[in-house]
């Protein structure tokens, strides 16, 4: 048994009656280098730990009440404050006959390999020179190259355990690594960028090339760039947009937005929402996706939800609260900020059912359009409970079925119901982009796109 | 340079979501990060641990990329310590848990009271107190005790059309004393009556139109259009449109653009920065030619002057960086109703969302949450969220007019993963125009 999980069960252990208690417990560690110049601009490393202590005081029919703390650090005087102010805070919460915490429910655990056994024998001047390679290569790719502002290299692991007095148990833990850079193209007074990047569980994991194609290309192929002019079209979206615009369609079909009426998808299971090619599902246990986990924020089993199939909405994604005020059971689905947070209901790893189609057909199917390669002001311009769609974007025209002109300063708009019903074609190149949603071409009809 | 920057900070905050109490927090955390730079390079670590061991771990792993500089150990006498004392009247940990419970209620119950068509609402309050400590191996040794309250209202409304969001915060550098100004629930009703307008309002327009922003709606327009852009560490990497414009006419004339940290009660209020420099007003743009950048230490350094008091970071766990603090526009001298009243037709945008800029390119968005037409001179129709989209240094040669009504508003500010309050202001002014991506034809 892990450190930390008898950290979390000793203080569960000291429960007094009539109160329940949960304990999460996490420790993490991190190394990020980035290079400038051909030399180290900066390294850090460090060593993150905390807890973060719920207290539920039961309350028979009036219903039970809710308190957390939170301390950074697992020093046995912190964690005590921690237990003494959450069970003084839920003194004040309103009785709620809903609010419980899980209980185990049968589900077992995935079998999910997330540790890399050799993520702690990568020596740090290695993980410095792929930093410092990964700079030089950008640099040396395209003479239009004449900046890059950050090549970074990352790695991380976390130990997360869990325990509570209504019988929960759970201690996972995962690495992951990164390298990312930032190119800036320029010719003449023209100035573009594009960014690259590359995960995995390990250094061993990732693929520098692929880093360094992706930001000199998307930085390069804008010079020249300039507006469109205003005008309905059909919008190709590269996999990284793609998986920002399922990541914010992913917050709508959370159980918790739809029972407190904040979820444009409420009251719509078993009605068409999408159109018939789209089939959305959220699968925390397919090991290849980057939210990968094989317990929730609650310690349940994740396990594999159909939240939309043949365009048709199935169902939504619940934590143990979330459920019972929609009198049905958690989904495995409690998602948590680390310790400082607590459990509300979210995606983890969704992913569109691959369609069959490459970019290329794709653009040949859609013929006249606009590609975007990324997006802006996603968190001030789209709205998961009204579902009202505005970002800025940039990218590229499409032209009889080919890339064509670069094209910035335009913004691409309208409403997530719309887009989702009016998804001509889905890709069949899925990425395991990092976040929460996997990404892929998607091409949407019917978008408002405003330019001059 | 070797630096310890110590951090104690506590937090607490409730939420009152669906008429329920749904869970009061506390958290605390404290811990030390330590910085050493050696040429170009900086060596960082951070630990929980205060103890002379943990923090001598720290040192080591933070000096580890420094050792081709040669180690050993000298003895730095430091400045002596002044005691410092928090800047608020009332310490939000000394206030009874019930009061600011109160709070949430009276605000949840004004906002339901606004219209039937105010389907949910809920309300955040939060406090937190922030005590750093920065001692350097230059002797430098600055203390701060940064006491911070905040309260915000989201409403959900629903109609025909479906369902409309509004908000509304404060957020103040002072303690529970904020409650004597900020009326909880007129917080309220004004975030329900944006959602209710909402309700009834037609998709933005699209193109290229007149925008009037009105005093207080925001002041992220200069954060995004230019702000950033000012932040040294863009300008030392050839990163940013300003690079090389010190002393160039990048605005409007009418465009006088201050950052002060030294604004007591703003949110980006502070007395030392996070590398222990005091705050300070910095003019960055005066009657529309840009006078200078913004700095931290490191950068600063470089150039062989001082920091501007701009180096900030979100915790001991990061590294400091050039950081905005309160950041706005001087008023101007005309009538916010003549500016509408000038407008033939175009965009009135009373309150705005979040922004996201590219330094390198200019070419930044920020979102509206409360806008509406302007026909014939006069405020007419409300208007659906949108982003507008435009670039720093062509949307400020377009500001033509600058009115006397100059407010400030709280934000959070992002950059590179770190996220720190700041504030924005301005008071009402037009720009001649600038892309709105609404969906309307």
């Amino acid at each position: 048994m892990s450190e930390l999980l008898e950290l979390a069960e000793s203080v569960v252990g000291r429960a007094r009656g009539g109160e329940e208690l949960e304990v999460y417990a996490a420790r993490g560690h991190d190394t990020e280098v980035r290079a400038y110049d051909g030399d180290i601009e900066s390294l850090a490393s460090a060593t993150s730990a905390g807890v973060g202590v719920r207290v539920l005081l039961a309350g028979g029919e009036e219903g039970n009440r809710l308190g957390f703390a939170w301390a950074g650090s697992l020093e046995p005087q912190l964690v005590e404050a921690a237990l003494v102010e959450a069970r003084d805070n839920a003194a004040y919460a309103t009785p709620d006959p809903h609010v419980v915490f899980a209980t185990p429910d049968g589900v077992a655990a995935a079998e999910l390999d997330l540790w890399h056994p050799g993520f702690a024998s990568t020596p740090t001047d290695e993980k410095v020179e792929m930093a410092i390679a990964l700079e030089r290569q950008v640099r040396g790719a395209d003479p239009r190259v004449r900046q890059v502002d950050s090549a970074d290299y990352g790695d991380g692991s976390v130990e997360v355990a869990l325990a509570s007095t209504t019988g929960i148990r759970a201690a996972t833990r995962r690495t992951s690594a990164f390298l990312s850079v930032s190119a800036i193209a320029g010719e003449g007074s023209d100035t573009q960028t594009g960014s690259g990047f590359t995960v995995g569980r390990a250094a061993s994991d990732l693929d520098p090339d692929k880093a360094a194609a992706e930001a000199v290309e998307r930085s390069v192929r804008m010079l020249g760039s300039g507006k469109a002019k205003s005008g309905r079209c059909t919008v190709v979206f590269d996999p990284r947009v793609a998986s920002t615009l399922l990541s914010v369609v992913s917050s709508a079909l959370s159980g918790e937005a739809v029972v407190k009426g904040r979820s444009f998808f409420a009251g719509r299971t078993g009605e068409p929402v999408a159109a018939p090619s789209v089939t959305l599902v959220d699968d925390p246990t397919d090991a290849r996706a980057y939210g990968a986990a094989a317990f929730d924020g609650e310690g349940l089993a994740c396990r594999r939800n159909v939240l939309i199939e043949g365009g048709v909405l199935r169902g939504f994604l619940y934590d143990t609260v979330a459920a019972r005020r929609a009198g049905t059971t958690s989904t495995g689905s409690a998602v948590r900020g680390g310790f400082a947070g607590t459990p509300g209901a979210g995606c983890r790893a969704v992913v569109l059912q691959p369609g069959t189609l490459t970019l290329k057909e794709i653009l040949a199917e859609v013929g006249e359009g606009l590609y975007v390669q990324s997006i802006t002001g996603v968190h001030s311009g789209v709205n998961a409970v009204s579902g009202d769609f505005s970002v800025g974007a940039e990218g590229l025209m499409v032209r009889e079925g080919e890339l064509a002109e670069p094209v910035r300063e335009v913004t691409v708009a309208s409403t997530l119901q719309k887009m989702l019903l009016a998804l001509l074609h889905v890709g069949g190149d899925v990425e395991w982009l990092p976040g929460i949603a996997a990404g892929q071409t998607l091409a949407v009809g019917e978008m408002q796109l405003s330019g001059n | 340079m070797a630096e310890v920057f110590a951090e104690d900070r506590q937090s607490s905050g409730a939420v009152l979501d669906d008429r329920k109490v749904e869970e009061l927090s506390s958290g605390r955390e404290r811990g030390a990060g330590i910085r050493v730079v050696v040429g170009e390079t900086t060596g960082f670590a951070h630990t929980a641990d205060l103890s002379e061991q943990g923090l001598l771990a720290a040192a080591g792993a933070a000096s580890a990329v420094a050792r081709e500089g040669g180690g050993g150990s000298r003895t730095v006498g430091l400045a002596t310590r002044r005691p410092v004392s928090p800047r608020a009247e009332v310490l939000p940990q000394s206030v009874a848990k019930a009061a600011k419970l109160e709070l949430l209620s009276r605000a949840d119950e004004a906002a339901r009271a606004s219209g039937d068509a105010v389907t949910q609402v809920q309300a955040g309050y939060g406090d937190s107190r922030r005590r750093i400590l920065v001692a350097r191996s230059d002797g430098l040794l600055a203390e701060d005790d940064q006491v911070r309250t905040r309260f915000n209202v989201v409403c959900v409304a629903t109609g025909d059309t479906g369902m409309q969001t509004g908000y509304e915060s404060v957020a103040r550098t002072v303690g529970f004393e904020v409650f004597d100004e900020a009326d909880v629930e007129e917080l309220g009703r004004t975030a329900a009556r944006r959602a209710l307008s909402k309700l009834s309002a037609r998709p933005a327009p699209s193109g290229e139109v007149p925008v009037v922003l009105a005093g207080g709606s925001g002041g992220i327009l200069f954060h995004e259009a230019c702000g950033h852009g000012l932040e040294a560490d863009h300008i030392v990497k050839d990163a940013s449109v300003y690079v090389g414009q010190v002393g160039e006419l990048v605005a409007s004339p009418l465009v006088t653009l201050v950052d002060d940290g030294t604004v007591e009660g703003e949110w980006g209020n502070f007395a030392v920065d996070d590398e222990g420099r005091p705050a300070a007003r910095n003019v960055l743009i005066e009657n529309g030619v840009l006078t200078d950048y913004l700095w931290d230490w490191l950068r600063a350094r470089k150039e062989k002057r001082l920091s501007s008091g701009n180096g900030r970071r979100q915790s001991y766990q990061h590294l400091p960086m050039v950081r905005m603090t309160n950041t706005f526009l001087l008023a101007g001298e005309e009538d916010p109703d003549e500016i509408v009243a000038q407008t033939k037709s175009g965009v009135y945008v009373a309150k705005l969302g979040g922004g996201q800029v590219n330094t390198a390119t200019g070419d930044f968005v920020f979102g509206t949450t409360e806008a509406y037409l302007i026909e014939g001179g006069r405020i007419t129709e409300p208007l659906r969220d949108a982003n507008l989209i435009g670039n720093g240094p062509e949307v400020l040669r377009r500001i033509d007019a600058v009115a006397t009504d100059f407010a400030m508003t709280p934000g959070t500010c992002g950059k590179d993963g770190q996220s720190v309050p700041v504030g924005c202001g301005q008071a009402t002014l037009r720009i001649t125009g600038v892309t709105i991506g609404g969906t309307a034809a």
